[in-house]
């Protein structure tokens, strides 16, 4: 890594991997149920938690020496649903269609317990390239888990990926469907967001023993 | 820094600071972009109104696709003959119908003051239309939507009919993948050819579970078939039809009778 440090890159790597905000420390289960039936509503989720990320832990880390901590939390609410409003607005005025996909977003990123997490433990003891890079990591880290989720929850739930019918078309019978194959419509419900979950967090404990904790 | 972060007054100077600008910045940020937004929104209307009488650009069987938003207006003007406001017995026209918003009217009846229904007569390949805005509840919030009814009758047995020949449907929060399905192609391209008419009452279209027609080939059960884990979504969208119906049955039941 030319440009960054090998302590700056693990605040990008880790995340990804061996601290996610999902399948590690359990965070953000609430958006993942919600929006991964479709992956391109995940792939949307995960680009406006990055955004909002990065923007607001560089913001908070910018503040973080006058911020008084009897109000810290309320600040942070403050500065994220800021941006969010910001950035619903502009879409609003200038990408019409956009902005109407990204309406259920909103209330979701701004209740997000990931960014509060990361404002909270992070961007208020470090310096605004760190806390940048943080917020971007943390949020890739979300990002992928949801995209992988999406892309299970929406290829066997509907058949389709991208709204694209991949595996043929279930009422005209053709493709995989011409062979007695049925979509699985459990994925579609929200439980299934949860099992997925757990079976994500099973392979990757099993993979890395080391993350598995004592009882 | 030398600033004492935990008193009070400092606190509750900072706490005030922090809302005065960010509520400028916000305010200043809605009145700069509310001309551009509600443009959006205006032209919105006008191609999910023409949407609904099919004037799209839908091509196969793919997505949902408005007239261009550089050629709605002129679409607007040319197939959109009439814009009636009806008002108890009273019949209107007006240009900006099109922009009553249902909300506060739905208010203003429950208030008890007259309600103004807005419809859109069009035009198009020599079949006349009339559109009808609906608004209804779905899971989370609100949905909306228009149907356009046709007023050259097909008689069916010996009921006359009333043929749906397109619909939009909208949502605020449904859920993705779920209850936002409504806003789908397929959803939506159910209701063409549907009757809202049963043994002469004005029953709407349900979007009903199980009724052993998934394919929509039978098109006089007043029924579409549902979207698998989207219940009250589905749930809501009959509601809202059948209440704009019942809302409308005086007027429909004037052009039925022409």
């Amino acid at each position: 890594m030319g440009i960054l440090s090998k302590k700056d890159a693990a605040l990008i790597l880790d995340p990804l991997a061996d601290n996610n905000p999902i399948t590690i420390q359990v965070l953000g289960i609430c958006s993942a149920l919600a929006i991964t039936a479709e992956l391109e509503a995940s792939i949307v989720m995960a680009v406006s938690v990055l955004f909002v990320m990065g923007m607001g832990n560089v913001v908070i880390s910018l503040m973080r020496n006058i911020i008084p901590s009897k109000i810290r939390i309320i600040v942070q609410l403050v500065v994220v649903a800021t941006l969010v409003i910001v950035v619903d607005q502009v879409l609003k005025a200038f990408a019409y269609e956009l902005s109407k996909t990204l309406s259920v977003f909103v209330g979701l990123i701004i209740t997000n317990c990931i960014i509060m997490g990361r404002f909270e433990a992070f961007a208020l003891a470090n310096g605004p390239k760190r806390s940048f890079l943080d917020g971007i990591g943390n949020a890739a880290g979300y990002g992928f888990i949801l995209v992988v989720i999406g892309f299970f929850r929406e290829l066997l739930g509907s058949g389709t990926l991208l709204g694209i019918k991949v595996l043929g078309d279930p009422i005209e019978k053709t493709g995989l469907y011409a062979f007695g194959y049925e979509n699985n419509g459990f994925m579609l419900l929200s439980p299934m967001a949860l099992i997925v979950v757990g079976i994500i967090i099973w392979v990757q404990r099993s993979r890395n023993p080391a993350l598995i904790e004592e009882n | 820094m030398a600033i004492n972060t935990d008193k009070n007054t400092y606190t509750i100077a900072f706490a005030a600071v922090m809302v005065v600008i960010v509520g400028a910045l916000l305010a200043f940020l809605a009145s700069a972009l509310s001309a551009k937004i509600s443009e959006n929104e205006r032209l919105e209307k006008q191609q999910n109104i023409l949407y609904a009488m099919g004037v799209n650009e839908n091509e196969g069987s793919g997505s949902v696709s408005f007239i261009g938003t550089d050629k709605v207006a002129e679409a607007f003007n040319t197939y959109i003959k009439d814009q009636l406001v009806l008002e108890g017995d009273k019949v209107t026209s007006n240009d900006a119908a099109y922009l009553i918003d249902l909300k506060k009217e739905e208010s203003n009846a429950k208030a008890g003051k007259t309600r103004r229904l807005p419809v859109f007569v069009g035009e198009k390949d020599n079949k006349e239309f009339y559109i009808i805005p609906m608004r209804g509840k779905g899971l989370w919030d609100a949905i909306w939507g228009y149907v356009a009814v046709d007023k050259n009758m097909i008689v069916v047995a010996v009921d006359k009919n009333m043929i749906v020949q397109g619909v939009y449907f909208d949502h605020k929060g449904e859920t993705p993948g779920l209850g936002a399905n409504i806003k789908q192609r397929y959803f939506m391209d159910d209701f063409i050819g549907e009757s809202i008419l049963n043994n002469g009452n004005y029953v709407g279209i349900s979007v009903a579970k199980g009724n052993n027609d998934p394919a929509n080939e039978l098109k006089t059960d007043n029924e579409v078939d549902a979207l698998a884990g989207a219940t009250i979504t589905g749930d809501g969208v009959s509601a809202m039809i059948k209440q704009s119906i019942s809302l409308y049955k005086p007027f429909l039941q004037t052009i039925a009778s022409n």
